[in-house]
């Protein structure tokens, strides 16, 4: 008993110290100024197209298939009640506030944070990031620091993307097949959706889920175990915690930002 | 605990070799003395500064007059062979491009692969990654270089190379080298200075004449490299059992 006490203690107590090391962590990468500005933004681009451009594909074709797939369930509903022209509402209204944030930050921890955990773990098993300190570079600001504003900025965009995607694919299938009329499913959709409530909420989620996902990401690499053993599991971990993470602070941010209190 | 009242000089201007069997923590005195690591007691002075008290800016300035060559060469794997080699240049000094251009051309031309700058490092055998490493280890004209298992995993061919640059190197620009290595004969085949380290002490120190003619039982065998001796050849369980009960 007393044991099991302890040990829950002491998981807890390391659990603290590596929040406290990861706040530390990210903190000295962003705060350390880049000497050269010209190249600062080089490395941003570059590490913008890896990890927003290339996470195109998977979002745009998530997002057209979850869009199909929502107008055919909401058309099979709301039919029922002879509201069907409303899908275009269900459609907009689910993909800005919780699918698109959500399922983006979701594919993006899959997609984009484990090729970052993967990437950084691969750089310091080969001693690049020692290479870095040696040659009198900061590894924080050079490779953490792009890598993280990049992830920052595209998860956002992504996610605006992935419900534009959906409200096309669902419109394809209820407007193209399932014969609703264009008017009533574009009218309704502008009536219901209002900017602040839905855009902007959306917005923020997505920007919580990409600070929180690619945190982890680029924590996980830096900090693992410099073996081929030891980055399979940081980039586990990294897909696992961010996932977890992300579902939480959805519930929570839902229920702050809609939650009848 | 890896080291236990450890002293040893590195005279300016010259090679000294550290050597000593797999896991003695030669890795661990390189990094100690480019203040990667820091001691729990002891001090290290580099260029009669004590490294481990400097602040981080000051420690970086200190480092840009260090090269270290890594075991693996550690080149930039998204950096071509040119970028990887001017990357420190631009890093530190204020020259513009067609001079940047000029000394890494230089650098690459006197390791021999001036005609591989274009390639990506995923593209370089072994051995050549390593002398653009080390192209890039003296792309600031360092004072000090050290050079962390040059040898190890090279044919003999490279491994000629290499012995042939350090040589070199040292001769032309009077850098301070150290060599971490356990490849007897190309140490001592180029150091002015050896020392051989083992269970966490310094058991010989010397010129290479010297470390030969030593008649110590533990510098014998790892000379001459027999399998049994003062380094016994089966692994004691004592030191498991030790090990598991201090944890």
């Amino acid at each position: 008993m007393m044991n099991s006490l302890i040990s829950l203690g002491a998981g807890f107590l390391d659990w603290l110290e590596a929040v406290g090391r990861a706040g530390i962590f990210i903190v000295q990468s962003l705060v350390r100024l880049p000497v050269r500005l010209g190249e600062s933004i080089n490395l941003l681009i570059r590490q913008l197209y890896s990890v927003g451009v290339l996470s195109l594909v998977i979002i745009i074709v998530s997002g057209t298939f979850i869009g199909m797939v929502l107008s055919l369930q909401g058309y099979s509903i709301l039919a029922k009640f002879g509201s069907s022209g409303s899908v275009g509402q269900l459609l907009a209204l689910s993909l800005l506030r919780e699918l698109g944030p959500v399922v983006t930050a979701l594919l993006f921890a899959g997609r984009a944070g484990s090729s970052l955990t993967a990437e950084i773990g691969l750089m310091k098993a080969t001693e690049q990031l020692s290479s870095y300190e040696m040659m009198g570079v900061d590894p924080l600001r050079r490779v953490i620091a792009p890598r993280f504003i990049a992830g920052v900025i595209s998860l956002p965009l992504l996610s605006f993307v992935f419900s534009a995607a959906g409200i096309i694919g669902g419109m394809l299938v209820s407007v193209g097949w399932l014969g609703v009329s264009d008017g009533s499913f574009w009218s309704l959709m502008q009536q219901s959706v209002n900017f602040d409530t839905d855009v902007i909420n959306g917005l923020i989620k997505a920007v919580v889920f990409a600070v929180v996902v690619t945190w982890i990401a680029v924590y996980q690499g830096y900090e693992c175990v410099p073996t081929s053993e030891g980055i399979g599991k940081a980039t586990t971990r990294t897909v696992v915690l961010g996932s977890l993470a992300i579902l939480a602070l959805d519930f929570i941010l839902t229920a702050a930002m809609f939650g009848d209190f | 605990m890896i080291y236990e009242d450890v002293s040893l000089d590195i005279p300016r201007g010259k090679i000294t070799a550290v050597m000593g069997p797999s896991g003695t923590g030669k890795t661990t005195l390189l990094k100690l003395i480019a203040a990667q690591l820091y001691p729990d007691s002891g001090h290290i002075f580099v260029d009669g500064q004590d490294i481990h008290s400097l602040s981080r800016s000051d420690l970086y300035k200190v480092r840009e007059k260090i090269g270290m060559l890594f075991q693996s060469g550690a080149l930039f794997s998204d950096m071509s062979v040119f970028e990887n080699v001017a990357f420190p240049l631009q890093e530190h000094t204020k020259f513009d491009a067609s001079k940047i251009e000029r000394i890494v051309l230089e650098k690459l031309h006197s390791v021999g692969l001036r005609g591989a700058a274009k390639l990506l490092p995923s593209e370089l055998s072994g051995g050549m990654a390593r002398r653009v490493a080390l192209a890039r280890a003296i792309a600031l004209d360092p004072e000090l270089v050290m050079f962390d298992e040059p040898f190890t995993g090279q044919d003999p061919i490279s491994k000629g190379v290499l012995v042939e640059l350090i040589r070199q190197l040292n001769d032309g620009s009077g850098i301070t080298s150290i060599v971490v290595s356990h490849d007897v004969e190309e140490s001592l085949s180029i150091a002015d200075h050896v020392c051989i380290l083992s269970g966490g002490h310094v058991i010989a120190q010397g010129a290479p004449s010297d470390i030969r003619a030593s008649d110590d039982a533990q510098v014998k065998q790892f000379l001459n490299g027999e399998p049994d001796g003062p380094v016994p050849f089966h692994y004691p369980e004592s030191v498991v059992d030790e090990q598991r009960s201090q944890r």
